[in-house]
Formats: C-alpha cells, sequence, structure tokens
C-alpha cells in the first residue's frame, strides 16, 4: 500500500479520478453537482500544472497573506514540554490570521477562472468565513457565508469582520446549528445556485475533489516549514504536530513529510469533555466510518447511520466528521491521532499566551497541549514542529468566560 | 418485475401518468404516517415512497427537514422505516424507500436489500449516491430482486445523462430543477427537456419530482412524465394543521386534487 495518500487509479464515469484513499473519499453527492465537481476537478489538475496560475497564486502569498510564514522556536513554552525543542510554523501571522487563507486564494483564483461570480461558504469559528469573504472582497466576488446560530454568538468578532468585508452572513438554524449544519445549507445553496456560484468548501473534507484540492492548497506549510526546520536544526523533526477538526492545517503541514518514515505524525482532536463522556468532536478516536457531506471517513454517528453531534469549547473544531485523507493515514499507521479534553486546550492557550507573548486560537491550543505530552514522552532531545495554525483574537471572549468561571 | 413496474406498466396502457407520494417514517410518530398513507392511496396515489428520516438532508428544503427532524426525535430508525413499509405494502400498493446512503450503509448493504424485499418493497430511490459509488448497491439490488432508482438532474451532461438513465431500474427519478425539495410557484421548463433527453437513452419510465405542489403543476408534468412526485407539498399540509385529524382531511383534500389534475392531463 502507498504511503501517498490518493490511490487515483480508479476514475469516474468522465475520466477523473475519483479521490479514494484507500476505501476513503470518494464522491456521495446529488447528482445535480457532479458536473460542477467534474469541472472543479479538471480546473485544479489543470491550474496545477500551469505556470501563469502558480505565478499568479505565488504572487498573491508573497505580497497579500504575507508567505511564507516565519518559524519561531518557543523555547519558555518549551519547559513545559519536557524540554524538547518547540517549533512554531507562523500559519498564525498570514492575512486574516489563520492558515485559511492559502486554501480560498486558490479556490478564488479558480473561481474566477471557471467564469464564476459567486462564491460561498460554510464557517465554523468564522476564520474560513472571514478569509472567503476577504478573497471575495479582493476579487470581486459576491460572498455568502453559512454558519451556524450558534457559532454567529460564540464567534460574533468574525461575524462583524465578514460583513465589513462585504459578505452576506446567513445564520443557520437547522440541526444542531454548528458547522456542520452550516455545510448542509451550503450544500443546498450550491445545488440551487451552482451555474454562477462556487463553493469555497474550507476543509479537506467533501466530494471529490476537496480534500485532494484543498490539501494541495495548504502543502505550502509543510513545504516551507520543512525547510525551515531543516534550515534551524539540520535536521527533519522528530514529529510535526497539529489539531484536526476537518483536517486542513494538519493535511497541510504533515503531506510532505509522508515519505519521511522517521518523522512521526500526530493529529489532535477535540475531546471536548472526555472520550468517555460522548461530549467531545474526536472522530478518529471516538467514532466509526460512515457517509456525511459526500465523502466516506471516520465520524461521529448513531446505530442508524445518523451523524451525531460533536461538542468542543473549539468552534472551528467542532465537527462530527474528519477528511478522508486522514481516516486512510490512521488505517495504515502513517499518522497518530489523540483526543485533548477542552480543559487541556485551555491550560495550552493560556501557556503559550504567557510563556511566549503569542496568543493562539483554541483549534489551535489543542496542537500545543499535544505538544505538552508528546514533549514529556520524548523528552529533551526531541525536535517537535507545532502547526501554528490561527491567532486567538477572535477567542478572547470565550477564554475570558472559560478562566472567570475557573476564578482564574 | 417488481410491484411498481407492473403498475407502471398498467398506467401507461391506461394512457395515464403514476401519482407518487412521498412521505418520511415516523412522521409525527410511526402510527399516524400509518394513517396519513392510508389517506394517501384511497385517495388516488398510485405509488407510495417512503422516506428515511436523515439528520443530514441536502437534498430536501425546510419543509421534509422539519418533517425528518419530527420523526427522528420520535425515534423513527431502519425498523421503523421497514415496518411501515410492510405496512404500506399491505395496502395493495407498491411502495420503494428513499433514503440518503449512509443509513443503508451502516445497515449492511446486503442485509437492507433483503430487508426492503422481505417486506415487499418494490426498490428505493438514493439520491446521494453517485453512480462512481454505486456498484455494491446495484449488485445487492439486483441480487435481491429490487429496483435502484437515481435521480437526473438537470445539469447532466448527455454521455453522464445516459449512464444514470441505463442504471436505473423501475423508473428514472427526473430532478425537475436544480434545487432542493420544497414548493415552487411554477415547474421549471427544465423538466420536459430532462424527460425528453432521458427518453433518448432509456425505455425505463421517467417520473418528475422537485417542486411539484399544486394540481395544476401535477397535470401540466402528467402530461409528458410517467409520473408525478409530490412530497412538500403533501407534508406542509400535515405540518400546519395543529390538530392531526384536520390535517388528515386537509390531506385527502389535496391528495384528491392532485389525483384528478393527474387523470385530466391527457
Amino acid at each position: 500500500m502507498s504511503t501517498t495518500a490518493e490511490t487515483s487509479s480508479s476514475t469516474n464515469l468522465s475520466g477523473f479520478p475519483l479521490g479514494h484513499f484507500g476505501e476513503y473519499g470518494g464522491r456521495f453527492v446529488p447528482e445535480a453537482l457532479v458536473a460542477a465537481l467534474d469541472e472543479l476537478a479538471q480546473m485544479h489538475a489543470q491550474t496545477q500544472a500551469d505556470p501563469t496560475f502558480i505565478a499568479e497564486l505565488d504572487e498573491l502569498h508573497r505580497t497579500y497573506s504575507g508567505r511564507p510564514s516565519i518559524i519561531t522556536e518557543a523555547k519558555r513554552f518549551a519547559c513545559y514540554a519536557g524540554g524538547a525543542r518547540i517549533i512554531l510554523k507562523r500559519e498564525d501571522l498570514n492575512h486574516t490570521g489563520s492558515h485559511k487563507i492559502n486554501n480560498v486564494l486558490g479556490q478564488a483564483l479558480l473561481t474566477k477562472r471557471m467564469g464564476k461570480s459567486r462564491v460561498i461558504a460554510e464557517t465554523g469559528a468564522g476564520q474560513h468565513g472571514v478569509a472567503t469573504a476577504t478573497a471575495a472582497a479582493l476579487m470581486g466576488l459576491e460572498c455568502v457565508v453559512y454558519m451556524g446560530e450558534e457559532d454567529t454568538k460564540r464567534q460574533a468578532l468574525n461575524v462583524a469582520r465578514m460583513k465589513l468585508l462585504g459578505a452576506q452572513v446567513v445564520p443557520v438554524t437547522s440541526g444542531s446549528r454548528t458547522l456542520k449544519d452550516a455545510i448542509n445549507e451550503a450544500m443546498r445553496d450550491w445545488v440551487t445556485n451552482v451555474a454562477d456560484t462556487h463553493y469555497i468548501l474550507g476543509t479537506v473534507a467533501g466530494p471529490h475533489p476537496f480534500p485532494t484540492m484543498v490539501r494541495d492548497f495548504h502543502r505550502i506549510i509543510g513545504d516551507e516549514a520543512r525547510a525551515q526546520a531543516l534550515e534551524l536544526t539540520g535536521k527533519l523533526p522528530d514529529a510535526v504536530l497539529a489539531c484536526v477538526g476537518g483536517g486542513s492545517n494538519a493535511i497541510g503541514i504533515f503531506y510532505p513529510f509522508i515519505e519521511d518514515a522517521s518523522v512521526r505524525l500526530i493529529g489532535l482532536e477535540a475531546g471536548g469533555d472526555g472520550i468517555e463522556t460522548g461530549r467531545h468532536a474526536s472522530a478518529i478516536t471516538g467514532g466509526r466510518p460512515g457517509v456525511l457531506h459526500g465523502a466516506r471517513s471516520y465520524m461521529l454517528q448513531d446505530k442508524d447511520g445518523q451523524t451525531r453531534e460533536s461538542h468542543s469549547i473549539s468552534a472551528g473544531l467542532d465537527y462530527p466528521g474528519v477528511g478522508p485523507e486522514h481516516a486512510y493515514l490512521h488505517d495504515i499507521g502513517r499518522a497518530e491521532y489523540r483526543p485533548i479534553t477542552d480543559k487541556e486546550a485551555m491550560e495550552a492557550f493560556s501557556l503559550l499566551s504567557r510563556t511566549e507573548g503569542i496568543i493562539p486560537a483554541i483549534e489551535t491550543a489543542h496542537a500545543l497541549a499535544g505538544a505538552m505530552k508528546v514533549g514529556n514522552e520524548l523528552g529533551p532531545t526531541a525536535t517537535l514542529l507545532i502547526n501554528l495554525s490561527g491567532r486567538g483574537d477572535k477567542d478572547v471572549e470565550t477564554a475570558a468566560n472559560y478562566f472567570e468561571n475557573l476564578k482564574i | 418485475m417488481s410491484h411498481l413496474s407492473q403498475r407502471l406498466a398498467q398506467l401507461k396502457s391506461e394512457n395515464r401518468a403514476a401519482f407518487i407520494a412521498y412521505l418520511p417514517a415516523g412522521f409525527p410518530t410511526v402510527e399516524k404516517s400509518k394513517a396519513a398513507i392510508e389517506v394517501l392511496v384511497k385517495n388516488g396515489v398510485d405509488i407510495v415512497e417512503i422516506g428515511f428520516p436523515y439528520s443530514d438532508p441536502i437534498m430536501d428544503g425546510p419543509i421534509i427537514q422539519e418533517a425528518a427532524d419530527i420523526a427522528l426525535a420520535n425515534g423513527t430508525g431502519a425498523s421503523e422505516v421497514l415496518e411501515i413499509l410492510g405496512f404500506t405494502t399491505n395496502l395493495k400498493v407498491p411502495a420503494v424507500v428513499m433514503t440518503y446512503w449512509n443509513p443503508i450503509e451502516q445497515y449492511g448493504i446486503s442485509k437492507f436489500a433483503d430487508a426492503i424485499k422481505s417486506a415487499n418493497g418494490s426498490g428505493v430511490i438514493t439520491p446521494d449516491l453517485s453512480l462512481e459509488e454505486a456498484k455494491p448497491w446495484i449488485s445487492e439490488s439486483n441480487r435481491a430482486g429490487i429496483d435502484n432508482i437515481f435521480v437526473a438532474a438537470p445539469s447532466s451532461l448527455p454521455e453522464r445523462l445516459n449512464h444514470v438513465a441505463s442504471a436505473c431500474s423501475g423508473f428514472v427519478y427526473a430532478a425537475s430543477l436544480m434545487g432542493v425539495t420544497g414548493t415552487r410557484t411554477s415547474v421549471s421548463s427544465s423538466a420536459k427537456d430532462l424527460v425528453s433527453r432521458i427518453r433518448e437513452s432509456v425505455q425505463t419510465p421517467v417520473c418528475v419530482g422537485l417542486g411539484v405542489s399544486t394540481p395544476e403543476q401535477a397535470k401540466e408534468v402528467a402530461s409528458y412524465a410517467d409520473g408525478v412526485i409530490v412530497g412538500s407539498a403533501l407534508i406542509k399540509v400535515l405540518l400546519e394543521q395543529s390538530d392531526f385529524d384536520t390535517g388528515l382531511k386537509e390531506l385527502a383534500n389535496l391528495t384528491k386534487s392532485l389525483a384528478e389534475g393527474i387523470r385530466q392531463a391527457r
């Protein structure tokens, strides 16, 4: 079995790769979307090898979002991680404050190429919505963002940002009123308006080609970080860590390391109140394979295949599914996935703020909590590369409430 | 030949389109959904389509979503769906189940096909099972002797449409428009085009669904399609009445007038 995950030998009826990762991935969608997905897959494949497109995206990275993002060695934080060497890949410094912009700029360029004038997006924490609204403003596209009503309350600051950027934010009141329902609503919009609308899906989930395409737009994180870490330390890191909700920042930093057998890849899922309580968002650790939002992967579900609600303090990780490539990497043993509870994440959130002067997103804090555990397991000789996927400005209120309640 | 195919062939010989009605199983409760199905059958419905309520119905608009939520909150699962299917076929009317894919996969593909057959169900409509992923289901439904019905869309390119239509048995479900289920003020002109395009590739009957809600719309569709599928409009009647028995009376009236519209079409 190949470790470069996508097995693209199978093709669909139109001759495009089906996007299977072992038994995961694929395409489970209404027929009405198939033509658009085929067009998107074809456009993505073409542009991956098109020097004009590559140059255009590269210029946006350099002159708009601020790439390459730097790496920062976190020496004071390292004392709490078993003394291991801690290297942070600073995606929080990108324009709009997270890794999400990498994918959005790529898909917005594809939207223009396909001659579509309107983009829609789902958002949980609001980071992907803000990034999409930003790219839409930059490129003159109409933008509608679907956001669970629950999340519009948790992330009010990002709702205001999206509106300032000229996007329409639609609160979704169906189901659990979080990210999963926002995706449902975006899918319904897309089925209806597919002729002039592109759906900028924000993670490596969904039907083919999204998991592959979104990964390709985020692998720049890992490509840069691998070279930067080599330059700084003269060797590859012992482990690469990232938080996993849908899994876009994680696959972005993991992907260029997949062939480096010595490098452990560790994804940290949202453990909520703890896996044993059933109140969590850990699809791989606490779920089983099924089909959700157009692809087969691990997911939280009941015996009848009804999606179970996820729970996490982090809106961006509060999703009952996970990208199919992660499911595959888990099954073949190339990557490992562990849960981090809300409490552990918030401790790491506080600690990085106080030791390094960097307030991380609560999503990212799950990766930092994982680094503390893994650092203590591996000891001071180890080097850990952590994807600092987003900054925590949006979470200040959630954090204040959390620590206030705990009287810290 | 399934009961469904026999019924469609018989109606064709009578030069009339079939009236196919959709209701989610367990809405508003298991017993009440049985009562609603009886009303449908007594008032002119030819074929019943039973919905498997699902947590993430991306092809459905607000009406069916709400009904599905109510059914799920009442604990409707696979066994209730199958029970209602058996009840319906006992009324001597052909019935199919419409379900998103994950509930079939979790039940077990082979087991689900057998269970449909045991309840005398004619087949299953799978709105989110793309043809590329459908091989295991097609082979199991063929083995069990039930029809597999896929949804064709106006956006399907010719070669693709041919593949989708050819994979269908029983009938081809033609989505009248690009969009989700729900009531609409008019039937999209793309419906008629799609039906003729499908007929260029296959002999299988073609039934039209999505957005058909009034007797006038049903009559229009029945003039060219082999069957008219109505769902949201029927459910809306039940949702709007707080008293279920009043709702059933309204349902009977609407069903009767839809059936009349369809019978007057040709």
